[in-house]
C-alpha cells in the first residue's frame, strides 16, 4: 500500500510484491523489461508482428510462472531466457522443425580448434561512435546478424548487446559455459569479418606474412 | 604466442578476464603483429557498435494492448487484487 514502486525499487522486491498479488508491481516489472525484450526479438527475428507476439508470450509466461521463479537466477536473466526461446520456436516454425532446443542444435564443430581465420583484415575508416549515427548502418548490422546461425546469434545478442556474463547467458540457454564462449568467439569473429568488408578501409588492407596450417 | 593461440584467448582478453601472464604473452604478440592487433581493434569495434546502436522502440499502441491483455490475465489469476488498481 504504502510500498513507493519508483524505479530504484530493486527487482526482488518487485517480485516479492508481484507475489503477492500486486498489479503495480508486475506493471512495473513489464515496463521494466518490455524494451528489452522487444528489441531481442526484433534483432532475432527482424519482423515486428513476430517481436510483439514474442513479447506478449513473454510477459504472459512471466505472469503465468512467477509463483514458481525462486530467485535462483535474476529476473532480468529469467526473463530474457523466456523471450529466447520464444524468439527460437518462431526461427524453429519457420523453417518447418518443432523443436526449440539449443543444444540439439550443438553442432561438433563447435571447438576451438575450428575457429575460421580472420581473412579481411583493415581498419575502419570511421570510428563505432561516428559509425551509430548513421541511419544505413543499423541495416548493415542487422544484416550481418541474420546471416549469423540463430544460436551464434543468440549467445552475442544476450552477452554484447544485452551485458549478461557468460554465466548468465550459459544458465539463460541451458548451455553450458565451454559452448557459450565458442559460440559467442564464432559470433564476434563472423561480425568483425562482415563489417571489416565494409567499413574497413581496402587502402589499409593487411595480409597476414605467414601461412596458417590447415 | 601463435596468431591461433592469440585466436583461441580472444574473448578473454577483450573482455578482460584473461590470466595477466596470458595477458602479457598477447599484448607481447600483438606489438609484433600487426594483423592480429587490427583484428582486436575491429572486434571491439564491432562489440561497440552493436552495444550502442539505436535500440528498437517498441510501437505504443502494441504496448497499450500488450499491458490490457496481461490486466485480464492478472485478474483471472489474482481475482481479489481489482482495487490494486
Amino acid at each position: 500500500m504504502t510500498n513507493p514502486l519508483n524505479p530504484e525499487t530493486p527487482d526482488g522486491e518487485l517480485v516479492r510484491l508481484a507475489k503477492a498479488g500486486e498489479l503495480d508491481a508486475f506493471e512495473a516489472l513489464t515496463s521494466r523489461y518490455e524494451q528489452r525484450v522487444f528489441g531481442l526479438a526484433m534483432r532475432m527475428l527482424r519482423q515486428e508482428q513476430d517481436a510483439e507476439d514474442v513479447t506478449q508470450q513473454t510477459f504472459l509466461s512471466v505472469l503465468e510462472n512467477l509463483e514458481g521463479f525462486r530467485g535462483e537466477a535474476n529476473f532480468s536473466t529469467w526473463v530474457l531466457r523466456i523471450a529466447s526461446h520464444a524468439a527460437l520456436k518462431i526461427i524453429r516454425k519457420r523453417k518447418g522443425l518443432n523443436t526449440v532446443s539449443l543444444e540439439e542444435a550443438t553442432e561438433p564443430s563447435d571447438d576451438l580448434n575450428s575457429i575460421p581465420h580472420p581473412e579481411f583484415i583493415a581498419d575502419w575508416r570511421q570510428s563505432p561512435e561516428h559509425l551509430v549515427e548513421r541511419n544505413e548502418v543499423r541495416r548493415l548490422l542487422d544484416d550481418a546478424l541474420t546471416r549469423l546461425d540463430e544460436k551464434h546469434r543468440l549467445v552475442f545478442l544476450l552477452r554484447d548487446v544485452e551485458g549478461l556474463s557468460i554465466q548468465e547467458t550459459a544458465a539463460a540457454l541451458e548451455l553450458s559455459e565451454g559452448n557459450v564462449k565458442v559460440r559467442l568467439l564464432r559470433a564476434r569473429l563472423q561480425l568483425r569479418e562482415d563489417l571489416t568488408r565494409v567499413l574497413g578501409d581496402p587502402a589499409r588492407q593487411l595480409v597476414r606474412s605467414h601461412h596458417h596450417h590447415e | 604466442m601463435k596468431c591461433e593461440e592469440l585466436l583461441a584467448m580472444l574473448n578473454e582478453y577483450v573482455d578482460g578476464t584473461v590470466d595477466p601472464a596470458v595477458c602479457v604473452e598477447f599484448e607481447k604478440h600483438m606489438a609484433g603483429c600487426n594483423p592480429c592487433q587490427v583484428v582486436v581493434d575491429n572486434i571491439r569495434q564491432t562489440i561497440t557498435l552493436y552495444k550502442d546502436g539505436q535500440p528498437y522502440a517498441m510501437p505504443i499502441q502494441f504496448r497499450e494492448k500488450m499491458h490490457d491483455t496481461l490486466r485480464k490475465k492478472w485478474k483471472e489469476k489474482f481475482p481479489g487484487s481489482e482495487n490494486a488498481l
